[in-house]
């Protein structure tokens, strides 16, 4: 067992004027999450320490957070990755409600925007509709998003304009508009074409190196604007 | 204290509630949910859903209902069960539908595979039954049930959770919430209530499920006078990953993929000869302890390896990515070169709040609904699952009883008679005491603790061995967790985000849902499917054929009642694979 220093930026509003660091030196095992880390200072040092978690295994999305810098699920880093000095901080971009908690109604309210739901008035068939391997898997990456805001958190567009519909809610409107079954993307792209849309992104590629799904975002984020352009050239 | 009146209120946000909340559109609706409706753990589902669609071979709703009643060792109620085999090919055409994006044939068609149990003409062999999207079925499932419920523009209460049921003149009308950000209590009013807030693995200490899994509306269910079914049936999945209990999906040994022992050897042929690494789950886990047991552990310790190697690269990228990749993260393996080191996890409760075939919760042996109240999904016992689920049926079950708890609503709502004004004390009086009397202690134990001991015991006594002796000593035990509950002591005293005192209204659930599984366990002195006991070591018909009912009693006792089980098409057999 060896011994690791956890850095975390605490605001708890109903105490702290303003955000500030605390230091915690906590035991950890070999295969320890920073997770794992993070609870031990909740349940033995400060109770009043708070995080969202739930799934504990990456799938969930709860818990992106900044570690050492970058955006990341608490979860799926383990600590013997970060080295002795773990630095904490909530996300950015967000308004901050205590610790790492981080106002998400924002950014739900931009993956709202983009429509994201299969829009097909068709009758439907008996069975299933068909689709093939290849059109499957031309939009299989974009269905890998567990909306856990580290990409559109990572932006600095989105940290400069918080009107930006930001990288997650283009990854889930490029889910739909490269699905063959979807009927939808004139609707879906006008949105995305409007001044806070699509050529908002400057390709930083933050938002790729953030995603904890490994899900190539800044690629999907081009191929929405060229759909775009497409529809407008058409 | 805010009050809020709604047609039909649904707490939790997972594929059983969101699935309800869909029939319910149109009606004033109201999704109440401790996390944001996509944290759910549905979404942690990993290999498929079973339905006959036929895609890959010749399937029927027939095999698929034996299956599940043979899976769960004949307790499974038979008529809930057919609804939800019969229902399943439509119910996955509706996904599809909705854009859930399945894996694909060659021809374009719904992709299927193995699954443990799954077998076809009454059990000559695997049939490939489990419709897919790589081995993140649940995430898409959750994820298009979501979609459409924003399509739908649902109401939904995210953060809030569930502490107590409002029943009143024999009837549910609705529930009391804990708002987390403001620490405010909220009443919610409706005709129609449903409870699908999942399961509560989070009392074993090696589990699979999510933090979230503690079961504080069960709890409440319980503490409000109604029964819990099944109790003694809990699920170990036999591949977690070793000391983490994360899940390796029962897709890994559908693609190919089996155990060994220590030695080296393909131990399950030996116990399951025709279904072999396939057999249910319940047989995997206690084999794994078997084996363990006479020393053929791996290095003499208590697991056993996971073999991928012979599977391929491709088979890995393509159809198990999800699973490689927490093989990777979590244990430093290459699954396509490493053995990978698995021991049991708790995973699923096969009991929980008797309903019928409609969702609708019942209260005693003779099946009479509590008119209001309904329950879908982990934390209902409908039963389709009955002494162990096979893998894929959670999927299916919450979608078919979500689907048939939001008609049944509806349907209610729409003919019910004006709802009659508040009568009597404000209804959050025992949650706001409980709630004062945790925040003002400022002395006293910490709940971590607590919940470390229980967790521990829960996992040494409570697990895929029992007997009377340990369960008797884990009683014992849970009594003095329970003293010491009493006088907790939390840190934060705030209104804003209090998770510390969420923890501790957690234990309180935790501690009752123990309290209730370990009595059933003794209670049952049978083993059949999930439930173990070394002391009676072989399923007695003549006795148990039958769900058990527990009661919480005054003075922290217990009383039990029986409900015979519906038996319509497939008599109980000698359970081999």
């Amino acid at each position: 067992m060896g011994q690791v220093r956890f850095r975390i930026k605490r605001f708890n509003p109903e105490r702290d004027p303003r955000p500030h660091w605390e230091t915690y030196d906590v035991p950890v095992e070999p295969g320890d999450r920073v997770l794992d880390g993070l609870h031990y200072i909740k349940w033995y040092v400060d109770g009043t320490f708070s995080l969202r978690r739930s799934c504990a295994h990456g799938v969930c999305g709860s818990d992106a957070m900044l570690i050492n810098g970058r955006n990341q699920l608490a979860c799926k880093v383990l600590i013997k990755d970060v080295g002795r000095q773990v630095a904490i901080e909530p996300l950015r971009g967000l308004r901050v409600i205590k610790d790492l908690i981080v106002d998400m109604e924002p950014f739900f309210e931009q993956y709202r925007s983009v429509l994201p739901y299969l829009i097909n008035d068709d009758p439907a068939p008996d069975r299933e509709r068909h689709q093939s391997p290849e059109d499957r898997a031309r939009y299989d990456d974009t269905t890998k998003c567990i909306l856990c805001a580290a990409c559109t958190t990572s932006c600095p567009i989105y940290w400069a304009n918080g009107e930006y519909v930001g990288p997650a809610a283009i990854v889930n409107a490029h889910r739909f508009v490269f699905d063959n079954r979807d009927r939808g993307a004139g609707e879906r792209l006008a949105i995305l074409a409007q001044r806070s849309g699509v050529f908002r992104c400057k390709t930083t590629f933050n938002c790729t190196d953030a995603c904890p799904r490994g899900i190539e975002v800044t690629r999907a984020i081009q191929e929405v604007k060229q759909a775009v352009l497409r529809r407008r050239d058409a | 204290m805010t009050e809020h009146v709604f047609d039909a209120v649904i707490v939790g946000a997972g594929g059983a509630g969101l699935r309800a909340a869909i029939e319910l559109a149109g009606l004033r609706v109201a999704v109440i949910s401790k996390l944001y409706p996509t944290r759910s753990h549905t979404g942690a589902a990993q290999g498929g859903i079973a339905a006959p669609l036929g895609n890959m071979e010749e399937d029927s709703w027939e095999w698929y209902l034996f299956d599940t009643v043979k899976g769960g060792d004949y307790l499974v109620d038979q008529d809930a069960a057919e609804a939800m085999c019969r229902e399943s090919v439509e119910i996955v055409y509706e996904l599809e539908h909705w854009g859930l994006p399945f894996d694909r044939t060659p021809d374009g068609l719904i992709a299927q595979r193995r699954f443990g149990g799954h077998t076809r003409n009454f059990g000559e062999g695997p049939v490939r039954r489990a419709c897919h999207s790589a081995d993140r079925t649940g995430h898409m499932i959750l994820q298009t049930l979501f979609q459409q419920c924003i399509k739908h523009n649902l109401t939904f209460f995210n953060e809030y959770q569930v502490l107590d049921l409002l029943i009143e003149d024999g009837a549910c009308s609705g529930v009391i919430a804990y708002h987390i950000d403001s620490g405010e209590l909220h009443t919610f009013r409706a005709p129609a209530v449903l409870l699908a807030v999942g399961g509560f693995g989070r009392i074993f200490k090696i589990t699979s499920n999510a933090h979230a899994l503690t079961g504080e509306a069960l709890a409440a269910a319980w503490r409000r006078g109604l029964p819990l079914m099944d109790m003694e049936f809990f699920q170990f999945h036999p591949t977690g990953i070793y000391r983490l209990g994360v899940l390796l999906s029962e897709a890994a040994r559908g693609e190919g993929a089996v155990f060994l022992n220590g030695r080296g050897e393909r131990f399950m042929e030996r116990y399951s000869p025709t279904l072999k690494d396939l057999a249910p789950r319940d047989i995997c886990s206690r084999c794994i302890y078997l084996e363990i047991r006479e020393g053929r552990g791996v290095e003499g310790k208590d697991f056993v390896h996971l073999d991928f190697r012979h599977l391929g690269r491709d088979v890995l990228d393509h159809k198990l990515p999800d699973v490689t990749e927490f093989v990777r993260v979590y244990q430093g393996l290459d699954a396509a070169t490493d053995l990978v080191p698995v021991q049991p996890t708790a995973h699923y409760a096969m009991g929980g709040i008797p309903t019928n075939a409609d969702a609708q919760v019942i209260t005693d042996g003779r099946s009479l609904p509590l008119p209001g109240l309904y329950a879908a999904g982990e934390c209902a016992c409908v039963s389709v699952h009955g002494a162990n689920r096979l893998g894929t049926n959670s999927l299916m079950d919450i979608l078919v009883f979500g689907r048939r708890a939001g008609r049944h609503m509806a349907k209610s709502v729409r003919g019910a008679a004006p709802r009659p004004g508040r009568r009597g004390p404000p209804p959050d009086t025992d949650v706001k005491t409980l709630i004062e009397h945790t925040l003002s202690r400022t002395a006293g134990e910490s709940v971590a603790r607590i919940r470390d001991a229980l967790q521990q015991l829960m996992t040494d006594k409570v697990g895929v061995f029992r007997t009377a002796a340990g369960l008797c000593d884990a009683q014992v035990a849970l009594g003095g967790l329970k003293e010491r509950y009493a006088s907790i002591k939390i840190d934060d005293h705030g209104r804003c985000f209090n998770t510390d005192l969420l923890e501790a209204l957690e234990l309180g659930a935790m501690l009752d849902l123990s309290e209730a599984t370990i009595a059933s366990c003794l209670h049952r002195t049978e083993s059949r499917g999930g439930h173990y006991r070394e002391d009676f070591p072989k399923r007695d018909d003549a006795s148990w054929l039958k769900h058990t009912m527990i009661y919480r009693a005054a003075g922290g006792r217990h009383t039990f009642q029986h409900r015979p089980v519906v038996i319509t098409r497939f008599q109980p057999q000698e359970r081999t694979y």
